[in-house]
């Protein structure tokens, strides 16, 4: 089964509920989890995992042959991003906005496009105990997240529970991750900001087809209106994790919820009982 | 000779645009009949590479040069690849800038004058909102 953790608005605490969840099944069925926020993974602070594999990751790019060039034009014609222009007697390849498409090699009547791979990030694999961990890394200054998080979820294993801890926000990157999942759990914040951004993040996870539940982070201060649109909506609010300072010293101290509480590993477990059964039924919240 | 010059309005009484890339309309002027072809800039909503296809298009009707505010990295690159000199720096109405060119008033630039993406921020009526490099865009393609 594959459990995407998202949110909508960043700073939830989407990775204390993916890592907690993580250990808290970890010795009691194969777990993997693999951070898909591949801009800035930080699963691996609180899991402190032994890393033991890292393998680039790339995107095919053109290269033109000069000689078997005609300089039609047509390669930029076809190009969707502006990746590849032709002016006078000069093709230009302008490697940063390709997005690896092949269109200008299969077009080219004269054959004269190849590809060669040039790496935008890396996927770093390991174990924490006998959990799988794999996390993403975009270089610095690449725009496109997309490869790296896919070549991150290659690595699931169909025979795992395979938690992914998605990127923040609700565009591409957290599009990407989402994909695929059996469910998808929506961490929030008792407040408008995070209503405004949890409804967002639902329609993402409907349009996906991915069956949704909540857990409210720092519930206590704040208003009912996020249990009020969970309830209008019929999204179940599967957890209630309270405002406590103590939760948020564990994890400045690098601990996760069931590192610090184990009461809290059972709450997890019970969690993810009720997130499979959710999922069994397959139903679009 | 005929020359491009980026501009807010389809006709020689309006002004200068600031930005290449981004610019409302590219104007191929002949400078000594002052007949005129306006085009609605295609690239000004391109979510990325909007100078290499202004760059492109004008140098696709041969122009001979190209009149502007800023040029960006990338247009500057395609436009010296086609042998276009780049007059940067010019404002005005787009007869005054025509005009002092003719005059020998402006200088090609050896560079491009502004860095990537300068013409996604503000700007004279400017539209594009959000995007940058591959925003809003799916991660490319699986291989």
């Amino acid at each position: 089964m594959i459990l995407s953790v998202a949110s909508g608005k960043g700073g939830t605490g989407k990775t204390l509920v993916a890592t907690s969840l993580a250990l808290s099944l970890e010795g009691q069925m194969p777990v993997q989890l693999l951070d898909c926020d591949v801009e800035e993974p930080n699963a691996h602070i609180l899991l402190r995992p032994a890393i033991d594999s890292s393998e680039p990751v790339t995107v095919p790019v053109p290269v033109v042959d000069k000689e078997t060039c005609t300089y039609c034009g047509l390669c930029s014609e076809v190009c969707a991003y502006n990746a590849i222009a032709v002016a006078g007697r000069t093709v230009l390849v302008f490697r940063e906005l390709c997005h690896g498409c092949g269109a200008c090699s299969y077009v080219c009547a004269a054959r004269a496009i190849s590809e060669e791979p040039r790496q935008v990030g890396v996927v770093e694999s390991g174990r924490v105990g006998t959990m799988g961990f794999a996390q993403g890394r975009l270089n610095v200054s690449e725009a496109m997240a997309g490869p790296v998080i896919r070549a991150v979820k290659k690595l699931a294993d169909s025979k795992a529970t395979v938690i992914l801890d998605a990127p923040p926000g609700t565009s591409c990157p957290v599009v990407e991750t989402i994909r695929g999942s059996d469910f998808c759990l929506l961490v929030t914040e008792p407040t408008p900001f995070g209503l405004s951004d949890l409804t967002i993040a639902v329609e993402v996870a409907r349009e996906m087809n991915a069956p949704c539940g909540v857990v409210i982070n720092r519930d206590g201060p704040g208003d009912e209106s996020v249990e009020r649109y969970c309830a209008q909506e019929a999204i179940p609010v599967l957890m209630r994790i309270p405002f406590d300072r103590r939760i948020a010293e564990a994890y400045c101290r690098g601990e996760t919820l069931a590192a610090c509480m184990p009461s809290w590993q059972q709450a997890f477990r019970e969690l993810f009982d009720k997130v499979r059964g959710l999922a069994a039924v397959g139903s679009v919240s | 000779m005929k020359i491009a010059i980026s501009a807010t309005a389809p006709h020689l009484d309006g002004d200068l645009d600031p930005r290449f890339g981004r610019c409302q309309y590219l104007l191929v002027v002949d400078s000594e009949s002052m007949e005129f072809e306006a085009i609605e800039n295609p690239a000004m909503s391109a979510p990325g590479g909007a100078g290499i296809q202004a760059a492109q298009l004008v140098a696709q009707k041969g122009v001979e040069a190209v009149i502007t505010g800023d040029c960006g990295p990338n247009a500057y690159q395609v436009l010296s690849a086609a042998g276009i000199p780049v007059f940067g720096g010019a404002s005005g109405s787009v007869r005054d800038v025509v005009e002092a060119y003719r005059n020998g008033k402006l200088s090609s630039i050896a560079a491009a004058s502004t860095g990537p993406g300068a013409g996604m921020r503000g700007g004279i009526g400017g539209s594009f909102i959000g995007g940058g490099r591959g925003g809003g865009m799916g991660g490319g393609r699986r291989r």
